[in-house]
C-alpha cells in the first residue's frame, strides 16, 4: 500500500526535470512501440518485404532478356534495385500515416495526446519510428544486392542506407502531413492509390526518366520518389562505376550535384514535417 | 526516497476519503483544497450552417480533494466535453478551470502530468502486450527508465494481471482490458483521475468489479475521481453528485441531499382491509397529502416517510386494521433528475439501485 502512495513526492520532482528530457522521452516511447510492432508483426513485414522481391525477379528477371544492358548502362535488375529498394521503404512510411489515422478512429491517438509533451513532440516521434521501421526494412533488402549483380561493398551498402533513411524521412513526413489533414481513411487510401502508382512511374525506378516525354520528365523534377531514386543510384556509380546507370534528374539539361539532391530531399521532408507539426498543434 | 513536505498528492491520501461536504460557493477557485474548480467555462463548437452549438454553458464546479464526484447525465448533455476542457486536450471558449492547482490554459502541461484520464472509449495497442503496453505509456509520461519496470509491476498487482503481462491485449476480457486501462492511467501517479463512462459496455459482473477496482484504488492512493456517468446506481455511490444538461449545471450535492431536496419519500402499507385503512391513514397524514388506494396496497408520499411508518401503524391498529407491511422508499436520483429537468434519464439499466 504505501510503495504506490508514495510514489507522489517522484511525482513532483519529475515535474521539475529538464523538458527536453521529457520530450525525447515521449519521442522514444513512440519510436519503441513502432519497433515493438515491427517485431510482434513478422508475417506482415514478410509480406512488405516480398513484394520488392516479387517485382525484381518476376518483373526484373523477365524484362532483363528483352532490354539490352547498354541501353540502360546495367542489367536490368541492376537498374531495378534502386527503384525496389524505394519501394521497400515507401510501404512502411505509408504505414505510418494509415497507423495516424487508424489511431485517431480507435481513440489510442487521443491517450497519446494526452501525454504532458508537446505535439510536435509527438508527431516528430511517428515520424522516427516510421523512418527507422522503413531503414530497418530496406536494410534487409540490401541483402539482395548480390543477387542482381552488386558487390558487399560495406561503404556502398551503408551509402545506399543512408540514402533509404533520407528518402523513408521526405516520405514518412509527406504520407504524415496527408494523414493530419485528411481524417477520413478512405480518401487517404483513395489518394494514396492514385497517387502512388504515377510517382514511381515517374520516378525512373523502372525505366529511364529520358527515355519519357517531356512533359513526364517535367514532372519526375518534382517528384520526391525520383530524387530518392537517383539518390540511390547515384550512390551505386559512385562505388560500382561500371553499373552506372544513364539518365537521372536532370535541371536544364545538367545533373544536379548529389549534395543539392540529398540536401532538397532533408529540406523538403523538414520542411513538410514542420507545417504537419503546426497543423497537428492547433488548438480544438 | 524523501517524501517533501507539503506535498499535495500526501496530503490528499491523508484527507477522509469518504467525507461528504457541500460546495463552498464564497472560495476562490484557487483553493488547494480544491481538485478541481470551473467558473464560468463555456466551450462552444462551430455547427452546421454557421451556427454555434454550446456544448458546455458556464460550469461552476468544485471537486474536493479525494472525493468521488459524479458527473451525471444523459448522452450529450456535455460530460465529455468537460472532461476534454479539464483534460486540456480542449480549449475552452470562455471562462477558466484548474485541476490539480493548475489552470488548463495556460499550464497544460502539469494539469497533464498530474491527472489520468479513462476515456468512453479508451484504446490500448491490440498486438503488443500489456506490459509493452504499460511501458510505452510510462515512457510517453516520461518517466525514467529505472522507474518503468518497477511503476509497471506496481500497477499491475492491484488490477490482478500480474500473471497475464506477458499477454497480447486482444487476449484479455472486456473487464480486463478496462482493469489494464485504468492501471495504466495509474503509472505516473497521477492526483486526479477522470473516469468517463468507465462502465460502458461491460456486463453488470464486470461493472461491479470496475466499481469494486476503483473503490479499492481511491481507498489506497486517496486520489481525486471525477466519474461521468448515466446510469444511475453509479452516482449513488460516489461523494458528491452534478447533474449536467444540456451544457448546463442543474443540481449539485450529495445523493441524499439531492433527493431530501426532492423531498418526499412514498411511505406504502399493506393492511388487512385497504379500504378502511385509505381512510385512517388519511385522518392520521398530514392534511395535504393525498392517500392512494391501489393494488400495492394504501400509499402516499411525505416528507421522512420512515418516522411516520410507526405513527400510521399505530392510528391502524387503534382501528382494529392489522398491518402487514410497511415501507418507506425514499426518492430515486431518476426522481432527482426528473425534478430538475422535467425528464427522466431513460437510458437506465434494470438493475437494482446501489445506496449501500
Amino acid at each position: 500500500m504505501t510503495a504506490l502512495t508514495l510514489q507522489a513526492p517522484q511525482a513532483a520532482e519529475r515535474g521539475r526535470a529538464p523538458r527536453l528530457r521529457h520530450e525525447l522521452r515521449a519521442i522514444h516511447a513512440l519510436v519503441h512501440r513502432d519497433l515493438l510492432r515491427l517485431a510482434c508483426q513478422r508475417s506482415h513485414t514478410a509480406l512488405v518485404l516480398l513484394q520488392p522481391a516479387v517485382y525484381l525477379f518476376a518483373l526484373g528477371g523477365g524484362l532483363a532478356t528483352l532490354i539490352p544492358a547498354a541501353s540502360l548502362g546495367t542489367g536490368y535488375q541492376t537498374y531495378l534495385f534502386p527503384g525496389m529498394l524505394m519501394m521497400t521503404v515507401q510501404t512502411p512510411a505509408i504505414m505510418v500515416g494509415i497507423r495516424l489515422i487508424t489511431d485517431r478512429q480507435s481513440g489510442y491517438l487521443r491517450e497519446v495526446l494526452m501525454a504532458p509533451v508537446s505535439r510536435s513532440t509527438l508527431l516528430l516521434g511517428s515520424c522516427a519510428g516510421g523512418t527507422l521501421v522503413a531503414a530497418v526494412q530496406g536494410a534487409v533488402l540490401l541483402g539482395l544486392a548480390g543477387a542482381v549483380g552488386l558487390p558487399y561493398d560495406p561503404v556502398l551498402l551503408l551509402l545506399l542506407l543512408g540514402g533509404m533513411l533520407l528518402a523513408s524521412f521526405t516520405l514518412t513526413s509527406m504520407t504524415l502531413a496527408l494523414s493530419v489533414t485528411l481524417r477520413s481513411p478512405e480518401l487517404f487510401h483513395t489518394l494514396l492509390s492514385l497517387l502512388m502508382m504515377p510517382l514511381l512511374f515517374l520516378s525512373g525506378a523502372f525505366f529511364p526518366l529520358e527515355s519519357m516525354p517531356g512533359w513526364a520528365r517535367g514532372l519526375a523534377t518534382v517528384n520526391p520518389l525520383a530524387y530518392g531514386v537517383d539518390l540511390l543510384r547515384r550512390c551505386i556509380a559512385l562505388r560500382v562505376p561500371d553499373q552506372a546507370a544513364v539518365g537521372g534528374i536532370q535541371w536544364a539539361g545538367r545533373q544536379p550535384p548529389l549534395l543539392l539532391e540529398a540536401g532538397l530531399l532533408l529540406a523538403v521532408g523538414g520542411l513538410t514535417l514542420l507545417w504537419a507539426a503546426r497543423r497537428f498543434s492547433r488548438p480544438e | 526516497m524523501q517524501p517533501s513536505a507539503g506535498d499535495d498528492a500526501l496530503a490528499a491520501a491523508a484527507l477522509p476519503t469518504a467525507e461528504v461536504t457541500a460546495p463552498r460557493a464564497g472560495e476562490p477557485p484557487h483553493d488547494p483544497g480544491y481538485a478541481i474548480s470551473t467558473r464560468g467555462l463555456v466551450k462552444s463548437y462551430p455547427g452546421p450552417d454557421g451556427t454555434t452549438v454550446k456544448a458546455v454553458r458556464g460550469l461552476d464546479l468544485d471537486v474536493r480533494r479525494g472525493e468521488t464526484f459524479a458527473f451525471l447525465g444523459p448522452n450529450g448533455a456535455g460530460k465529455s466535453t468537460t472532461i476534454a476542457l479539464l483534460c486540456a486536450l480542449a480549449r475552452p471558449t470562455s471562462g477558466h478551470a484548474t485541476v490539480a492547482g493548475f489552470d488548463v490554459v495556460t499550464q497544460p502541461h502539469d494539469v497533464r502530468r498530474q491527472v489520468g484520464i479513462l476515456f468512453q472509449h479508451s484504446a490500448l495497442d491490440p498486438d503488443l502486450t500489456v506490459e509493452q503496453n504499460l511501458r510505452i505509456h510510462a515512457r510517453l509520461y516520461g518517466l525514467p527508465r529505472r522507474d518503468v519496470r518497477r511503476r509497471t509491476a506496481e500497477v499491475l498487482e492491484p488490477a490482478g494481471l500480474t500473471d497475464r503481462r506477458r499477454f497480447p491485449v486482444r487476449a484479455l476480457s472486456g473487464g480486463m482490458r478496462r482493469r489494464l486501462e485504468i492501471a495504466r492511467q495509474l503509472l505516473h501517479s497521477p492526483s486526479v483521475l477522470f473516469l468517463d463512462e468507465p462502465t460502458t459496455g461491460l456486463d453488470p459482473h464486470a461493472r461491479a468489479e470496475i466499481w469494486e477496482h476503483l473503490r479499492a484504488l481511491r481507498d489506497r492512493l486517496g486520489s481525486t475521481l471525477f466519474v461521468t456517468t448515466h446510469y444511475l446506481e453509479e452516482a449513488e455511490n460516489c461523494d458528491r453528485i452534478a447533474i449536467i444538461d444540456g451544457g448546463r449545471l442543474v443540481a449539485q450535492g450529495t445523493p441524499h441531499g439531492l433527493k431530501a431536496e426532492v423531498g418526499d419519500d412514498r411511505v406504502a402499507l399493506r393492511t388487512s382491509d385497504d379500504g378502511r385503512a385509505g381512510e385512517v391513514v388519511a385522518q392520521a397524514a398530514p392534511p395535504d397529502r393525498p392517500v392512494t388506494v391501489d393494488a400495492d396496497g394504501t400509499w402516499l408520499r411525505v416528507p421522512d416517510g420512515s418516522a411516520w411508518i410507526p405513527r400510521l401503524c399505530a392510528a391502524l391498529e387503534a382501528h382494529g386494521i392489522a398491518v402487514h407491511a410497511a415501507s418507506a422508499t425514499p426518492p430515486t436520483l431518476d426522481d432527482v433528475f426528473f425534478h430538475h429537468t422535467g425528464r427522466s434519464i431513460t437510458t437506465t439499466p434494470a438493475t437494482t439501485g446501489g445506496g449501500r
